[in-house]
């Protein structure tokens, strides 16, 4: 389990001896985030800005009691036995996973592969078998259990390119869609291809220590794809070979 | 003990159509109200949504899933005394497969239900379906839940054409000796049945033909239920061993099932002669066999999650057997393997009320295995972080409640207004010399 490589969410990431089907064909992009464990300190404003940024549910005191918290970001913590006082932050959110094992076992097709490397739910699609969020070793997806409400003004805040979903419906991070759908836009009309850093996620945009960075892994220039040949980069349960599109910097601790 | 002559086989069954007693429709009025609270319980659920079960993350599969599961094994059991036992020339079986057959196509039916019960958009199930759309979304059948859809469907169709080919014969004695209304009923059901040599002979052959059909259908549909959980990545759920275990599980429980509803039958409708107690212990020395079967994949599934000093895999096994659920798990393994062992004694299995109240436990002992496979792989899956419990509310044991309530209300009227023994069957049982003589 320990000495599993990094298994990056490229063609070079893929072993016939490991793999049963072949990589993905990405379209000039493959959207990824690095999280420096070092640099994040859990102070959960990603959290914030993503409930803020794309309609997430507030379900109250009960339901986060029950386990049915919406929060598509969460903040983990680690503590280490030995030392109480050190607490690692570990953000976690959907991975995004080239091997997804959410994909296959969805009966409608509405948790689906996109050309630039996403996972998608497609809510209009999703018929609320809730297979996905079994099958998920990572536990990043959340179903919408009953219809939330947003009495006013919260219902001003409602972002508009972002849909609100209805009860029965799965949902989880998307690396926000909509601002990458906006930053290709704005592209495809300066006729160029999406500049590295160009497209910030909420969590990444407000990250106040820069522990979030999102670009295209694909291109080798990037700041995510020189970050990720960083000795400390590691994949979350990488060993089971889903491999995820997050990647994270081990924390390093120094005693002084 | 003297031969039963064919007058007294159609007499005794036929006698089982007279109109009931009082109580009977009173018992027919209790279970419809519980029906009624299982439908008032799902339409409350559409229109307020998933929520008022007691599912959460991680554990998002809770009584809907068991339930499926449960349904769906104790039809298979059915289908394995008619088909499978009429293959093997078991003529034993012949008083009891009318019943189980039935109990199989009702078992079917309910269990059909609860893939739709779960659903978080049941109104939108249609996308599951393949048809051709504007748009040319076809279903993702890589999804286990695909192969369900064909699963029960093939298995419902499979069962109800062989229910209906057996009752033919059985449907037309009922006609001749009826007048009024239940006469046209019955001439209509028995579809010009005159018993001429030809039709026997295609009857005889259908009849095999099907039971040839239903008989892979045992294996496959489980496995492929079975496949539900076995091909998720969750720990505890990602094994080889599902298949042959939920297989050798819906033995167990279905067999058990068929003696909770043979029991009672043979004491109302003075079956005695024709379900002997020989039947009642062949049927739990079978119980013996597949319980132990049972207890073989627990003993596996343990061995395994050591052998392969995988620490997820050991720690969702240890948690099973000493965490919060370990009542669940106490059940599961007591009722399904130890307590279904006393029927290796004679005495123990030739005493009704002990058959019945073990057979029970046994029942309550798979529906927990059930529990234990389904709510305990989740709830402690990979990540601590994600560990968290279930439990059932109200509106999830009202729709158990109504599910019950279904089979027994189904079972109930049909015993009143259809055969529930194969009169031809017996009758060839007869022919064949094979009926025992055993009080």
């Amino acid at each position: 389990m320990n000495d599993f490589p990094l298994t990056l969410p490229l063609r070079e990431g893929y072993d016939p001896k490991r793999d049963f089907y072949p990589p993905h064909d990405h379209r000039n992009y493959r959207w990824g985030m690095v999280v420096d464990l070092d640099k994040c300190i859990g102070c959960g404003a990603c959290s914030v800005a993503c409930y803020a940024e794309n309609n997430i549910g507030v379900v109250g005191v009960d339901r986060i009691i029950e386990g049915r918290e919406m929060a598509w970001l969460s903040i983990e913590r680690f503590r280490d036995p030995d030392q109480m006082g050190n607490i690692t932050f570990l953000p976690m959110l959907c991975q995004h996973c080239d091997n997804a094992p959410c994909e296959p076992v969805c009966p409608v097709y509405a948790s689906h592969h996109s050309k630039e490397g996403l996972n998608n739910q497609i809510y209009n699609r999703c018929i609320g078998t809730r297979f996905c969020a079994q099958n998920c070793p990572y536990k990043v997806r959340r179903f919408n259990w009953f219809e939330w409400k947003w009495p006013g003004p919260m219902n001003l805040q409602l972002n508009p390119n972002v849909t609100v979903r209805s009860k029965g419906v799965m949902e989880k991070c998307s690396f926000c869609i909509q601002r990458i759908k906006t930053t290709h836009d704005i592209a495809k009309n300066e006729k160029r291809m999406i500049r590295d850093g160009e497209v910030k996620p909420a969590c990444v945009q407000t990250c106040p220590t820069d522990a979030l960075v999102f670009g295209s892994l694909k291109d080798k220039e990037s700041r995510v794809r020189k970050l990720v040949d960083d000795p400390r980069a590691y994949q979350v349960m990488g060993y089971l070979n889903t491999k995820p599109a997050v990647i994270y910097l081990k924390k390093v601790i120094h005693e002084v | 003990m003297a031969q039963l002559t064919y007058d007294q086989i159609d007499q005794t069954i036929l006698d089982s159509l007279n109109p009931p007693k009082k109580g009977y429709w009173g018992i027919v009025a209790v279970l419809l109200l519980g029906v009624l609270i299982g439908a008032a319980s799902w339409v409350y659920q559409i229109f307020i949504g998933i929520g008022v079960g007691g599912q959460n993350n991680p554990v998002a599969w809770g009584t809907y899933l068991i339930n499926f599961v449960f349904w769906v094994g104790i039809a298979h059991s059915g289908t394995l005394i008619s088909a499978i036992l009429h293959l093997f020339r078991a003529g034993w079986r012949n008083p009891i497969a009318r019943a189980a057959e039935t109990m199989t196509v009702f078992a079917v039916c309910i269990a059909g239900l609860f893939p739709f019960i779960h659903l978080g958009r049941v109104w939108l199930v249609h996308y599951m379906l393949p048809i051709p759309t504007q748009r040319l979304l076809w279903p993702n059948f890589m999804s286990p839940l695909m192969f369900d859809v064909i699963a029960i469907s093939t298995y419902l169709i499979v069962s109800s054409l062989f229910w209906y080919t057996g009752l033919l014969p059985d449907l037309a004695v009922v006609r001749d000796r009826s007048t009024g209304t239940r006469h046209k009923i019955f001439k209509f059901l028995s579809l010009g049945w005159t018993g001429a040599h030809e039709q026997w002979r295609h009857y005889s052959r259908s009849y095999l033909f099907f039971a040839a059909l239903a008989t892979p259908l045992v294996i496959s549909v489980h496995s492929v239920v079975s496949w539900d959980f076995a091909l998720g990545i969750t720990p505890g759920w990602h094994t080889t061993i599902f298949a042959p275990y939920f297989v050798a599980g819906a033995i167990h429980s279905g067999l058990a099932m068929v003696m909770i509803l043979m029991i009672p039958l043979r004491k109302i409708f003075n079956y005695q002669k024709i379900i002997t107690q020989n039947v009642l212990e062949n049927v739990a020395k079978t119980i013996v066999f597949t319980g132990l079967i049972v207890g073989f994949a627990y003993a596996t599934e343990y061995f395994i999650a050591w052998y392969s000093q995988n620490i997820v895999e050991m720690e969702s096994f240890r948690w099973r057997a000493t965490g919060e659920y370990r009542w669940g798990f106490f059940i599961m393994v007591l009722f399904n393997t130890m307590f279904p062992m006393l029927f290796i004694f004679k005495k123990i299995r030739r005493t009704i009320p002990l058959l019945f109240g073990i057979c029970l436990l046994v029942n309550i002992g798979m529906w927990f295995e059930r529990f234990v496979i389904i709510v305990g792989g989740v709830a402690h899956g990979f990540s601590p972080h994600a560990w968290g419990l279930y439990a059932p509310t109200l509106v999830e044991y009202g729709i158990m409640l109504g599910s019950f309530c279904l089979f027994f209300f189904l079972f109930i009227l049909f015993v009143k207004h259809l055969p529930s023994i194969s009169m031809t069957e017996m009758k060839e049982t007869i022919e064949k010399g094979a009926l025992d003589h055993g009080a």
